[in-house]
């Protein structure tokens, strides 16, 4: 019933937008210099003001790339920034300005689940874009969303076979910050971990709260749980602010990283400037991307961008790579539908390929994801990280976690006929579990 | 355990070379024996840059026998070991970046450019091993029982008749007791040995009573005598009976420098809210901006004088103090002396001010952390008994009292703590007598801030110095002082401690999250039955 609902209001939606693209295209002749508009929803203040601003930076700098090398279409880019303040339904709010008031094409943004989640319903009522270019939890794929930060599968899994293999580790310590991204993935995780014969007793399983800097018996608790007579590592969801106190911790309590190794999924080169990476050699983080990685499509992009912010010490990181990853996708589709009209430049994404920074390429898949590399790096005394292992191929997203119960029967094909972000292959209906 | 080897690859190195000392000590050549063996085949490992290769190579080193190899193998450990030309060919980089040649230590002439071998986890615990192995017969009594306890840790039977041999040359009583405990901890584990050898070795263990010989005594195998089994199961009983205790004193422990933090963030609050009666949710900017100046301070040590860096955070504190004192006065002056006894007001306009705080920070120095460094005295930690005590806490424990008694003092002794405290009992009659109540009320607000500002000198050490610092403190900062009695200094102090403690306590059983949920429950229920806290203030000065 829902689902018919938000179909209806889309269908609306939809001949809304095609009929003001009409209006558009026939008054917009006269006006040469017209621009297409970019939307940039992340925020610059309250408490993700620390990761998002960058992102800003990233996608202000690929517009002025961009319209250096003659603009798309024809027409120069403009960016719109807005400062959603790290304040959910803010997020709403100002995605709804940017589409409705500002008539943004596309719209870059967003980081957490949460700040996703509530701007979602916007994008669906009025037909547009979004690029969201952050690590997530999965369990969902949506029409007018791109993904084009790691699902479940392209960094978590991958992670903890490099410490199966690599470090053989037989017991793991799941620990994360108290919301959805840590709880899914922690999940996934455990299933993933006893599918492969770990006991459950071998896992231990320990959620904070968002800013949590009392580390102290939590350390103490890992320590113990470590000294079992087993190779012990930290799988740490830990999130954003979070971490310094705890590597901090961790060196106070003289836990280094040959006893027991910690590997993130939300430690980059940006969190780790502002800590003493000193007491945290060796620890681990996995991404699709790291500023050490060692090719010459890297090099130039790092240092066109430390020219642009006129910082030589600027750092690049993971999301900021998804970023402009997704923001070339977006000019290719775009190009190649020959128009900025969302319906059309949603199905002329689908395929799209586009150079990632690694040295290969990443492509749009049918599900709204990409395909990316994994990267294991272990931090060097410098805030960089030393590339351990990369996967030889790319992987494919998968969207929906085969090893959770409510979504391992489901698939999300945006192509026709199938049309669908969760489909049952089951029932062979759409509109499975999870949604 | 079949994948044993598999397991502790670096193990093997160890062990190998410690049979190698093991035959080197038994012909007494070693170690004046230079030049044994030719390790230029090692040498060459190391230019592939593979850690398979890295780690081959470094057993290979410390079996060579060679005096080299423990300057190769430290340099490895200091990135310093580093690798290039044609064909490639592998040097250590001494001071200044000079290229020496690993055997000789000359410098060469014709270095090449050069890259450092990488080291991953695996090649570091290698190392480790190595260094063990290399220094278990080192001429200093220190290294010899970091060697002793390496090999204790790794437990490997292979290394036996070497510490067997290294344990009847052995004077040192302190790393005599070393070695013995490493050869119990490898023979629990050894098969075909008699009972009452292993006995002997799991009592040994036992008396240890730490983790880590739990974590020996776990590995008696299966194939173990059943006295031997019980022995263990005994041993392990007792520590874990024994370590539960210390467990708990680690606890109280952990509460109480967890209760040293709130204090510290609160006792600034004490003074704005609790004295004055100003709802002030700028107060967590206060402690911000106390950390942003001793990253301040640390910027110019660091630029200008690296000499200071261990005074860095004793030159921070006054300036600290100052500075958010001077900012405090300055928001009194301009917007709170407008709106004494509007309480709703207040809250709203210095809402308004942390908010602008906040963003001020964020765009002069960037929304990211910023990094401050903990001086060599505040780093570390040290054991009594059972219960480990990290400097840093210990020193913000200090601190906390410290700044509690002074503030106390001042409030007791000083003649603007007299006029503080008539001015918040009676001002109609404070200002009769001649006191100037507006100036006491500035420099009450600048005292509460400066005190804040100097919590945030401490809190840098603990915490992320970013803008969105002072929020979470605000919360728990007004937590306390409600909970402690408004208006009552040692209220604050016992209520600080007892939140500390009481959610160190719970933490353990209900995790973070919930443990701080039942914090709160607990608070509020407690405020139902005490409105006015733990310490309430009796009398007519609580009409007022």
């Amino acid at each position: 019933m829902l689902n018919m609902f938000t179909h209806a209001r889309r269908m609306a939606g939809r001949a809304l937008v095609g009929a003001a693209a009409l209006a558009l295209a026939g008054g917009g002749v006269a006006g040469a210099q017209e621009t297409i508009k970019v939307g940039v929803l992340h925020s610059l203040s309250g408490t993700m003001a620390i990761s998002e601003t960058t992102l800003k930076d990233t996608v202000l700098f690929m517009v002025q790339e961009q319209n250096a090398a003659g603009g798309v279409l024809g027409k120069k880019l403009e960016a719109v920034v807005v400062d959603p303040a790290s304040n959910w339904p803010l997020f709403a709010e100002k995605a709804r300005e940017l589409i409705e008031k500002e008539k943004v094409a596309v719209v870059f943004g967003c980081w957490t689940s949460v700040s996703r989640k509530s701007v979602l319903p916007v994008f669906k009522e009025l037909n547009s874009i979004l690029f969201y270019p952050v690590q997530y939890e999965g369990e969902e794929s949506e029409r007018n969303v791109f993904y084009t930060g790691a699902a479940p599968n392209q960094q978590a899994i991958p992670a903890v076979d490099y410490l199966m293999e690599n470090e053989d580790v037989e017991r793991w310590v799941l620990a994360g910050t108290d919301y959805v991204y840590p709880r899914t993935t922690n999940k996934i995780l455990e299933a993933y971990l006893k599918s492969k014969g770990v006991k459950e007793e071998d896992i231990m399983i320990n959620y904070t709260p968002f800013g949590h800097s009392d580390w102290q018996t939590i350390v103490a608790d890992i320590k113990k749980f470590g000294s079992a007579g087993k190779k012990t590592a930290v799988v740490s969801t830990i999130n954003g602010d979070a971490n310094v106190p705890f590597y901090k911790e961790l060196g106070n309590q003289g836990i280094k990283a040959t006893d027991i190794p910690v590997v993130a999924f939300s430690v980059g080169e940006e969190e780790l400037a502002g800590i003493d990476t000193k007491p945290l050699l060796g620890h681990l983080a996995a991404w699709n991307y790291f500023q050490s990685v060692d090719v010459p499509e890297n090099a130039a992009f790092i240092k066109k961008w430390q020219a642009y912010t006129k910082n030589d010490k600027r750092v690049t990181n993971d999301p900021m790579e998804a970023t402009v990853i997704g923001f070339n996708m977006w000019v290719k589709a775009v190009e190649k539908a020959g128009t900025t009209d969302a319906d059309a430049v949603i199905d002329a994404l689908i395929g799209v390929t586009v150079p990632n920074l690694s040295g290969g390429f990443s492509a749009m898949m049918p599900n709204h994801h990409i395909t990316k590399p994994v990267l294991i790096g272990e931090i060097k005394e410098d805030g960089q990280f030393d590339i351990v292992e990369q996967t030889p191929g790319l992987i494919v997203a998968e969207e929906w976690s085969p090893y959770l119960e409510g979504s391992k029967d489901l698939i999300a094909d945006w192509r026709k006929p199938l049309n669908c972000g969760n489909f049952n292959v089951k029932t062979g209906k759409c509109g499975g579990a999870g949604q | 355990m079949t994948s044993r080897a598999r397991l502790f690859p670096s193990l093997r190195v160890l062990c190998a070379a410690l049979a190698l000392l093991f035959a080197a000590a038994l012909v007494g050549t070693f170690p004046g024996r230079a030049e044994a063996q030719d390790i230029s085949g090692a040498l060459g490992q190391f230019t592939s840059n593979k850690y398979d290769d890295t780690e081959a190579a470094l057993g290979a080193l410390a079996l060579s026998g060679s005096p080299a190899a423990a300057g190769i193998v430290s340099a490895l450990a200091d990135g310093r070991l580093v690798f290039g030309g044609l064909p490639p060919r592998v040097f250590i980089e001494g001071e200044g970046g000079a290229l020496l040649d690993p055997l000789t230590m000359q410098p060469v002439a014709d270095a090449p450019p050069v890259k450092p071998v990488r080291v991953n986890n695996r090649v570091r615990r290698a190392i480790e091993a190595a260094n063990g192995a290399l220094s278990l017969v080192s001429p200093d009594a220190g290294k010899r029982r970091e060697a002793a306890l390496a090999v204790g840790r790794s437990r490997d039977e292979a290394a036996l008749p070497a510490l067997d041999a290294a344990l009847a040359k052995e004077s040192d009583p302190q790393v005599k007791s070393a070695m013995n405990l490493a050869r119990a901890s490898i023979l629990i584990g050894k098969e075909g040995i008699s009972p009452a050898e292993r006995i002997a070795a799991v009592e040994l263990v036992g008396a240890e009573g730490n983790q880590d010989a739990l974590a020996i005594l776990r590995g008696v195998p299966d194939s173990a005598a059943p006295e031997v089994k019980q022995a263990a199961a005994q041993a392990i009983e007792g520590i874990e009976r024994n370590l539960a205790m210390w467990g708990m004193a680690q606890n109280v422990w952990y509460g109480l420098s967890l209760g040293s933090v709130l204090l510290l963030a609160a006792i600034g609050l004490a003074i704005t809210f609790g004295v004055m009666g100003v709802i002030n949710m700028a107060h967590g900017e206060m402690v911000m901006l106390g950390a942003y100046t001793t990253f301040v301070v640390q910027e110019v040590i660091r630029t200008s004088y690296p000499g200071l860096f261990d005074a860095s955070l004793l030159i921070a504190i006054p300036l600290a103090f100052l500075f958010t004192g001077l900012i405090g006065v300055i928001i009194e002056r301009t917007v709170i002396r407008f709106l004494y006894g509007r309480a709703l007001e207040t809250l709203l306009a210095t809402w308004g001010i942390s908010l602008i705080l906040q963003q001020a920070i964020r765009t002069i120095f960037g929304p990211t952390n910023r990094e401050v460094g903990a001086p060599s005295w505040m780093s570390g930690s040290f054991e009594i008994g059972h219960l480990s005590i990290t400097s840093g806490r210990l020193w913000i424990i200090v601190f906390a009292l410290l700044v509690f008694f002074a503030l106390l003092a001042t409030l007791r002794l000083t003649r603007i703590g007299l006029e503080m405290r008539a001015v918040t009992q009676n001002r109609r009659m404070a200002a009769s007598m001649g006191i100037r109540t507006n100036w006491v009320d500035a420099m009450t607000f600048g005292l509460g801030s400066g005190i804040a500002g100097m919590a945030g000198v401490a809190l840098s050490q603990i915490d992320n110095v970013s803008p969105n610092l002072g929020q979470s403190y605000i919360i728990d900062s007004f937590l306390v002082v409600v909970f402690g009695g408004v208006g009552n200094l040692w209220g604050t102090l016992v209520g600080a401690m007892t939140l500390g403690v009481a959610n160190k306590l719970l933490e353990p059983y209900a995790g973070a999250v919930l443990g701080k949920i039942a914090l709160l429950v607990i608070v509020i229920l407690f405020i139902q039955k005490r409105p006015r806290g733990l310490f309430a203030l009796k009398g007519r000065s609580i009409e007022a």
